[in-house]
């Protein structure tokens, strides 16, 4: 059995079933009724569902519970000091750290929080707030958001982080003091002469690699990159992709040299390319890339799949793919792509999927 | 003492109240002073600058009205949604 966490503009849907029996997932709770649910995961540590739950009147917060079909309470703690003048906007992602009771939370304005007794309350990184350039710091399209967390296997001294838009940050000391991983990016929307000392870097998602952790994978604002060094630079890889602009990432745990991406047309145009609906994967490190496309829409289907709705279960040639668009479809596949189901069809517009 | 009415979901938040007595001379110390008394409710009207929220309306006696306005003792403060808000 397979759960999924199916965050939309219209509430959590949690989905339940088994990939490839041909038959849509069980829709198993549905939380937050009217409100938006950016993002939710479930630690596996404490058997904890964590939601990101933004209210267009109440402002954003972060719920939890053992049960989503149950009753939720709040955390505390998400909130900027005061007298700085910003207030918390959304919060963009959730992710387990490398230490017991360990989660980090990115947010818009940008924002690491860190929660040491396992999400219930939190506390601003201070390193990266009091950061002398922000005041200069520009939002992207979504705004000023902090959403690409990456760990280091086994060691919480290591992190990455990539803000939208001010590049990736890198931290060696658990977040005490932060340092940019920017070279080898290429903002295509600035001009040549600025591009080179400029910190206004629209990544767009960062993954690193479990089994070597050194390898990152970013898809950015027009490119797809591969670091060897931690993030410390950057090569291009995006050779073979039918575009390099999108949003969402994922890398199977069990394959250094792999990563997963879907492609859209352009920042001018934010859907799939050719009206085809394919997740592009590469199993040599970005050399090349292979169209998995089977049992997905091939037919003027123009759907726009964001950020953080696409998710991974498992490892290897059985890995479980799922990515979920804001048509309100969600699709899966139980082979690594190799072929595609539907999930469900005709949610709310999907902003977030993530195994539980 | 003002009477703060409040509807789902703020009501919930406050021990299914829908009317609280709270003692204040602004509306920003009256929403502060509610907060205190019923935790969970922090965050929802005021955001972390003191702010009545952009898609919150507190109206204190028929009167729409922001964070600094003055309140009676006998004050009525109704904190609704806006109809600006619901459109996410």
């Amino acid at each position: 059995m397979t759960e999924l966490l199916v965050g939309t503009k219209k509430g959590l849907f949690v989905l339940d079933g088994e990939p490839g029996a041909e038959k849509p997932f069980d829709v198993a709770a549905r939380a937050f009724p009217g409100n938006e649910v950016e993002f939710a995961i479930r630690d596996t540590r404490s058997g904890r569902y964590f939601a990101s739950v933004t209210s267009g009147h109440y402002g954003p917060r972060v719920m939890y519970t053992t049960d989503p079909g149950g009753e939720w309470e709040q955390t505390t703690g998400l909130a900027f000091p005061e007298g700085d003048d910003w207030s918390l906007e959304r919060i963009w992602s959730i992710r387990p750290g490398e230490a017991d009771g360990l989660l980090y939370a990115g947010v818009a304005p940008a924002a690491l929080f860190s929660s040491m007794d396992g999400g219930l309350t939190w506390e601003l990184n201070r390193a990266l707030w009091d950061q002398p350039t922000r005041s200069s710091w520009q939002p992207g399209a979504g705004g000023l958001c902090l959403h690409s967390i990456a760990t280091w296997p086994g060691d919480p001294q290591r992190l990455a982080i990539g803000i939208s838009a001010v590049g990736v940050w890198l931290s060696d000391d658990a977040g005490e003091s932060w340092r940019h991983g920017n070279a080898g990016l290429v903002p295509r929307y600035i001009p040549e002469d600025s591009q080179g000392d400029t910190i206004d870097l629209c990544v767009h998602n960062m993954h690193r690699a479990p089994l070597r952790p050194e390898r990152l994978f970013m898809q950015f604002h027009g490119g797809v990159y591969r670091s060897d060094d931690a993030g410390e630079t950057w090569n291009p890889i995006a050779e073979g992709l039918p575009s390099d602009f999108g949003f969402p990432m994922v890398v199977d745990p069990g394959d250094p040299d792999s990563a997963f991406v879907i492609p859209l047309v352009a920042d001018t145009d934010r859907v799939t390319t050719e009206g085809r609906v394919r997740v592009f994967g590469t199993r040599d490190a970005g050399t090349s890339w292979t169209s998995l496309s089977a049992g997905l829409p091939q037919d003027e289907a123009y759907l726009t799949i964001l950020r953080q709705a696409f998710d991974h279960e498992g490892e290897g040639q059985g890995m479980g793919l799922y990515f979920g668009a804001t048509s309100g479809d969600v699709f899966g596949s139980g082979d690594a792509g190799a072929s595609w189901f539907a999930v469900r069809e005709r949610l709310a517009p999907v902003n977030s999927v993530r195994v539980a | 003492m003002a009477t703060v009415k409040l509807r789902a979901p703020l009501k919930d938040l406050a021990g299914g109240n829908r009317e609280i007595t709270i003692d204040g001379t602004s509306v920003g110390q009256v929403l502060r002073e509610l907060e205190h008394q019923h935790p969970k409710i922090t965050g929802w009207v005021l955001d972390e600058q003191g702010r009545v929220r952009r898609h919150v309306n507190v109206f204190v006696d028929g009167e729409r009205v922001k964070e600094d306005a003055p309140v009676e003792p006998d004050a009525t403060l109704h904190v609704l949604p806006s109809i600006s808000g619901g459109g996410r």
